[in-house]
């Protein structure tokens, strides 16, 4: 009987790993329907950004205020998580405070304050993060795209981390043995008073509970994060290893162009020609992209790693003026369709065809036309998400396979086409400015 | 005025140190060519010698590509690309940061290597090396706010260049709350000047100008064509034309020096 506790956390423990885990190769799976793409150049350079930029949140603290609220609820869940290691450990073996006697009385002691302040920090943090999006009503946060889930998604998550950081003090304050050996009890010493009218046997129970909920409270966030935009905990990481490192105003080359654009420049290539030998007769790919299968995998690990927090749309021009285009709608819009073509691969063994597809169903030409490409969303993502990457491929297909571009933009291409300039000028007249 | 072309130079035996790329702007747009023969006047002053591919240039292909036309921008690099190495030019200096985003990051891998400089950055080195002075003349004391190119800027980190010029002129740079990094974009880029912009409450230029304003400038500086156009539209559009003057850098620089 005594080790009923012990299998249940056991169980527990069990089954919220394996369930995360189960989803997170839902994710990898869903992660590599893109086409491939090389990021694997440069590697000192990619783990510098990721020291710099996940790790070391350059970007985030650009904007002092979020940025340092933020750093704080970082460092917070970082550490504070080495207590959960002692938890575990306590939950499978029946141990408390294991420890407490492995590292000494003063340097748990410290270990313990040191957590107890930055489980109190973060609960401030969070409150004020949460005072910002619904009291305040921070512009960035009030966009269309914010509506229901996301909103919600917001303050579940706020409300998770107030909820898990006052229970790992609650649990804390109640314990008689820990508040009577007066180390590390740096915060909870001044909620133990309010318990202070409860018999032993209640506190242990108030103690015993505030454990369990807190641990199991962890595995049920654990295995939220799939569900959430608060996979950024996570991906971040890989997210800003395997970013572009090129100037952001080197758009990519699309090869299969290059080989076509060859021949037709080549005054000895005999366009009648066979194929030679062994060369494929597959049906040329497709330009650009009309759906997220069209994109390659960075670009999806960025819509799942997209944590929503609009700044790329708080600096993008065409966002400010009123136009429809959003970046952090792009990314949403990735996301939910890549999850969406998941979830009918999950049903049915491979994708079914569903009459449907990122361009139209859910992102419209109307966005994608309204970006200047001036890279201030790429500039501002704070994970180094390129949402300007996805748009100038959803282009390229509007064009390059449907024509589609707006009637002044064909006109424009016409005239380089003729006449070598996007205006209707004559290239025989482009040095008459030395002489007027 | 006396500008070479690559094809009299070749004719002649010659090499000359930099090609000068024009872009289609500084060819056709009338405002852009005072940009175009302003920055001769600083490369004659400054004895650079120079050419220009004249009707044997083409479009770089930049708003082909920003608008999604992959086919007609790789024809329209690798055409340039071809006449380029064909008059084995090594150095580029253009006034267009498009042009000098598409030339020197897009061309490369089509097999053109240049060395590529915005006109900045050009200027900048013969100031540098002793071949140009810049002194404030007629700007001396003036207040100047500098618009950063999104295509200079943030596409490429090109941001010092330029204020390193115009601080020379003995002037006051203010600086707009959006700079560098932060600028905010012209509403010009991503092929947007050849077509008019999406529903919205406002256009991009005016939110931008208004940024200008702000800082109650006596000439709003540019090192793009499109951006020039673009804040124009915007001073005439605030009616501020009579107290604001937009100017490209090289503009400034040639009209210190009254040539």
């Amino acid at each position: 009987m005594q080790y009923i506790p012990n299998i249940l956390f056991a169980i527990l423990l069990f089954v919220g790993v394996g369930f995360f885990v189960k989803n997170i190769q839902k994710l990898i799976r869903n992660i590599k329907l893109g086409k491939d793409i090389d990021r694997t150049d440069n590697r000192s350079a990619r783990w510098k950004n990721m020291a710099n930029i996940a790790l070391g949140q350059s970007k985030m603290v650009k904007r002092p205020v979020s940025g340092f609220l933020h750093v704080i609820v970082y460092v917070g869940f970082i550490i504070i998580n080495i207590e959960v290691l002692e938890i575990i450990i306590d939950g499978l073996f029946g141990t408390h405070r294991v420890f407490q006697n492995l590292l000494g009385d003063t340097f748990y002691g410290f270990l313990i304050g040191f957590f107890e302040i930055l489980a109190l920090l973060v609960f401030v943090a969070v409150t004020i993060f949460w005072i910002r999006r619904n009291v305040i009503k921070i512009k960035r946060f009030w966009n269309k795209e914010m509506k229901g889930w996301p909103k919600s998604d917001g303050n579940n998550i706020l409300y998770f981390e107030m909820v898990l950081m006052s229970l790992f003090l609650i649990m804390n304050a109640t314990d008689t043995h820990f508040q009577q050996l007066g180390i590390g009890n740096v915060v909870s010493q001044y909620l133990a008073p309010i318990f202070s009218n409860f018999s032993e046997s209640i506190l242990h129970i108030i103690e015993r509970s505030a454990w369990w909920i807190h641990i199991a409270g962890i595995f049920v966030f654990l295995n939220y994060l799939y569900y959430s935009k608060h996979l950024h905990i996570l991906l971040a990481f890989p997210n800003t290893f395997y970013a572009n490192l090129k100037p952001k105003g080197q758009f990519p080359l699309n090869a299969t162009v290059t080989s076509e654009v060859k021949m037709m420049l080549d005054p000895n290539a005999d366009p009648f020609a066979a194929p030679p030998e062994g060369a494929s007769e597959e049906v040329p790919e497709k330009f650009g992209a009309s759906d997220v299968t069209d994109l390659n995998w960075v670009q999806l690990m960025n819509a799942y790693t997209c944590t929503e927090c609009g700044r790329c749309t708080s600096v993008c021009p065409a966002n400010q003026t009123g136009k429809e285009l959003s970046p952090r709608a792009i990314m949403m819009k990735t996301r939910d369709r890549l999850e969406e073509v998941g979830k009918n691969i999950d049903a049915n063994g491979t994708f079914k065809d569903d009459n449907k597809q990122l361009l139209n169903n859910y992102i419209t030409p109307e966005e994608l036309w309204a970006c200047t490409s001036c890279n201030a969303c790429v500039e501002e993502c704070p994970v180094n998400i390129d949402p300007l990457s996805i748009i100038m491929d959803m282009r390229q297909y509007l064009v390059m396979e449907q024509s589609a571009a707006p009637a002044e933009l064909n006109n424009m291409m016409t005239n380089i086409e003729n006449n070598g300039a996007p205006w209707p000028y004559n290239q025989m007249d482009r040095l008459n400015w030395k002489d007027e | 005025m006396n500008v070479p072309t690559m094809a009299e130079m070749m004719a002649q035996g010659k090499q000359p140190e930099v090609l000068f790329w024009v872009g289609c702007a500084g060819s056709f747009d009338d405002r852009a060519k005072k940009i175009t023969k302003a920055f001769v006047k600083i490369m004659q002053k400054a004895k650079v010698s120079f050419a220009v591919l004249g009707t044997e240039e083409s479009c770089s292909g930049d708003p082909a590509k920003r608008a999604g036309n992959e086919f007609l921008f790789q024809m329209q690099a690798m055409s340039n690309i071809e006449v380029m190495n064909m008059y084995e030019v090594k150095k580029i200096v253009t006034a267009c940061p498009h042009c000098f985003n598409t030339i020197n990051n897009e061309y490369p891998q089509l097999g053109g290597d240049f060395e590529v400089m915005h006109h900045t950055q050009f200027l900048k080195s013969l100031l540098d090396e002793g071949r140009l002075t810049i002194e404030g003349g007629k700007f001396k004391g003036k207040r100047i706010t500098f618009h950063d190119p999104c295509y200079l800027g943030r596409a490429n980190n090109i941001y010092e260049a330029p204020r390193d010029l115009i601080k020379k002129l003995d002037i006051e740079l203010v600086e707009m709350k959006r700079c560098k990094t932060n600028g905010l974009c012209c509403g010009a880029g991503g092929a947007q000047m050849f077509k008019d912009a999406e529903k919205g409450e406002k256009e991009i230029f005016v939110e931008r100008t208004e940024d200008a304003i702000e800082v109650t400038p006596d000439i709003i500086a540019t090192g793009c064509p499109f951006c020039n156009t673009m804040m124009t539209d915007g001073v005439k559009v605030k009616e501020k034309e009579s107290s604001i003057q937009v100017l490209d850098i090289a503009e400034m620089i040639a009209n210190a020096d009254d040539l």
